[in-house]
């Protein structure tokens, strides 16, 4: 189910805890599933399951706990914009505006083409570089305004 | 600036430098000097707790608890596995000195680690980064390459004989993981509900064993302690509150972000720093410690200094140091409104008070907001709160409670308005 290269990621992730803790590495190994396949299907996280030799509800448990895992497709390029308090007060309200109308979806929703999904995020850690937003859940775009938003949809193919 | 000479900088000084985050340039400053005395000295671990104590270092990642107390609580002659870990699940609103610290001087704190798993005796330690910054995850995993090749990490760490090896852990979005014992269960490979306490981490830590977990901003400010001495720390700052501090300023300033100064800086000289209040404006309330801390009107915190004990007598506290700046366009309402649903959407669900209490205080805000609210809601605000504080496992409920019972009791005018009104009092 996994590319070779996935599961020789997932592998490295072991070799950070004790030989008896293996589940220990469920979170990254959903993680490497997910950036390879786009999104965590049932079977998915059975499969990472098995591979760590844990019971399938413990890694399902997991996946549906943190919210940066989907659980159902997205767009080929999600944003997940912050709307938390001191980016709403650098302005995150109007770059969301200015997002949906230019999508024409609203948060939690993909466009007709697939080409992006928008979400809504809690505090990025990030908070004096804002408004900002995460690019599939691994690349931070900061400092956003309308211009900058429209260049990176543009470059997001 | 350098690890050389004592500054007030302890952790950001390396920004001064054209490459801060390479191995390069922390050993060029002074930088694994406290690590390899320890080592060659062999210092007994009581010296180096007794140095932490002197330095009245506390807890940057909110609670402010005596780092030195936290340490001396692992037993020394546990015969198993013990750990360290480092809190880097930096997702309180407002707060970004710790992605700082790895993006601009990792080595510091992987030094501060070593250090740290030396004197309570770990057999590794593992750095638990927040979820949204993976390419802080990954250069930190480039820079705890560079120690392992340089031979600070590993077996026989610079010939001593002993092993010793640090790890990064990846959140994936969950804000209760910032709570040392959710982290635990999040390290491994669980839901990051947090447990109950006691037994607390230091007699059954990660994998039951014995553990400690400090904040980023802590640990790394171990090695400049060891450099220094426990009482330079002290004296940079003001007694009980020993050291400088990264204050993360977000919000309504003209220069938003992070400023490293000594605890009891008046937070006059802070707003000066950060560029003043935006022009055209007044300021109107700040909450002084992250999401969590109760706020306070702008006159009450013109007259704190930046330290715990100052910002405690002023009714707040000072948490992680995040200072969120709030100017008279904000409607007191809807700022609340919207902490309020990151905490209904950040319980964990574990306990009914948490789970269903933040959904009521959410909802009731809402409502408010939106021109629906009753006049019993602010009582009913109140009474809600009180049925969560002191009844939750851990301390989420309470973090959630403070905006509401804070924005109330100084705003409570603005919220009357909206209910009478059905609009808001600013620009009205």
């Amino acid at each position: 189910m996994l590319s070779a290269e996935s599961l020789a990621q997932i592998d490295r992730e072991l070799t950070k805890y004790p030989p008896e803790q293996k589940q220990s590495a469920v979170m990254a190994a959903l993680r490497i599933a997910q950036v390879e396949l786009g999104w965590l299907s049932r079977d998915t996280i059975e499969f990472v399951a098995h591979y760590l030799g844990m019971p399938a509800i413990a890694a399902y448990e997991v996946a549906t706990f943190y919210n940066m895992y989907d659980l159902a497709p997205v767009g080929r390029n999600k944003v997940t914009l912050c709307t938390n308090l001191p980016c709403q007060l650098q302005g995150a309200d109007k770059i969301a505006e200015h997002l949906q109308g230019k999508l024409g979806i609203g948060f939690n929703e993909t466009t007709a083409d697939g080409r992006y999904t928008l979400k809504e995020g809690e505090c990025m850690g990030a908070c004096g570089h804002g408004p900002l937003c995460l690019h599939n859940n691994h690349k931070m775009h900061d400092h956003l305004t309308p211009e900058s938003v429209d260049k990176l949809l543009d470059e997001m193919k | 600036m350098s690890l050389n000479t004592p500054d007030t900088q302890v952790c950001l000084w390396t920004l001064q430098h054209a490459e801060p985050a390479s191995l390069a340039t922390y050993t060029a400053n002074g930088g694994y000097e406290a690590l390899k005395k320890i080592l060659a000295e062999k210092t007994p671990a009581e010296a180096i707790i007794a140095e932490v104590k002197t330095s009245a270092l506390r807890g940057r990642g909110g609670a402010g608890f005596p780092t030195g107390l936290k340490w001396s609580f692992m037993p020394r002659n546990f015969a198993g596995d013990k750990y360290v870990v480092c809190n880097t699940d930096e997702g309180e609103p407002g707060t970004f000195k710790d992605r700082d610290i790895i993006r601009f001087n990792p080595h510091q704190l992987i030094e501060g680690m070593i250090i740290a798993g030396y004197t309570l005796g770990a057999v590794a330690g593992y750095n638990y980064i927040h979820g949204e910054i993976f390419e802080e995850y990954e250069s930190w995993e480039r820079a705890l390459e560079e120690a392992r090749v340089a031979g600070l990490l590993g077996k026989n760490i610079l010939g001593s004989g002993w092993d010793f090896d640090l790890h990064a852990h990846h959140g994936y979005g969950a804000y209760i993981c910032g709570e040392e014992t959710a982290l635990l269960e999040s390290i491994e490979g669980k839901k990051g509900q947090p447990r109950f306490k006691p037994p607390f981490p230091a007699s059954y830590g990660l994998y039951g064993k014995p553990t400690t977990i400090n904040n980023t901003e802590t640990l790394a400010s171990i090695p400049w302690i060891m450099r220094h001495g426990g009482q330079a720390f002290l004296e940079l700052g003001k007694p009980n509150n020993g050291g400088s501090k990264i204050f993360s300023i977000s919000g309504h300033v003209n220069k938003p972000g992070n400023y490293e100064i000594p605890l009891g800086t008046p937070f006059a000289d802070l707003l000066e720093m950060a560029g003043g209040v935006r022009s055209g404006h007044t300021l109107k309330a700040v909450i002084p410690g992250g999401s969590s801390a109760p706020v306070l009107t702008a006159e009450a915190m013109m007259a704190c200094t930046m330290d715990f004990d100052s910002i405690a007598r002023a009714g707040s506290m000072l948490g992680s140091g995040a200072v969120i700046v709030m100017d008279d366009s904000v409607c007191m309402v809807k700022a609340l409104e919207r902490l309020s649903y990151f905490y209904f959407e950040e319980s964990c669900g574990q306990c009914t008070p948490c789970r269903e209490g933040t959904g009521w205080l959410y909802r009731i805000v809402h409502r408010i907001e939106h021109g629906q609210g009753r006049p019993e809601d602010l009582d009913e605000l109140l009474r809600i709160g009180k049925n969560i504080g002191g009844n939750t496992i851990c301390a989420l409920g309470e973090a959630a409670v403070g905006p509401v019972a804070s924005f109330v009791k100084h705003f409570r005018k603005e919220f009357e308005y909206h209910i009478e009104h059905k609009k808001c009092l600013v620009g009205a």
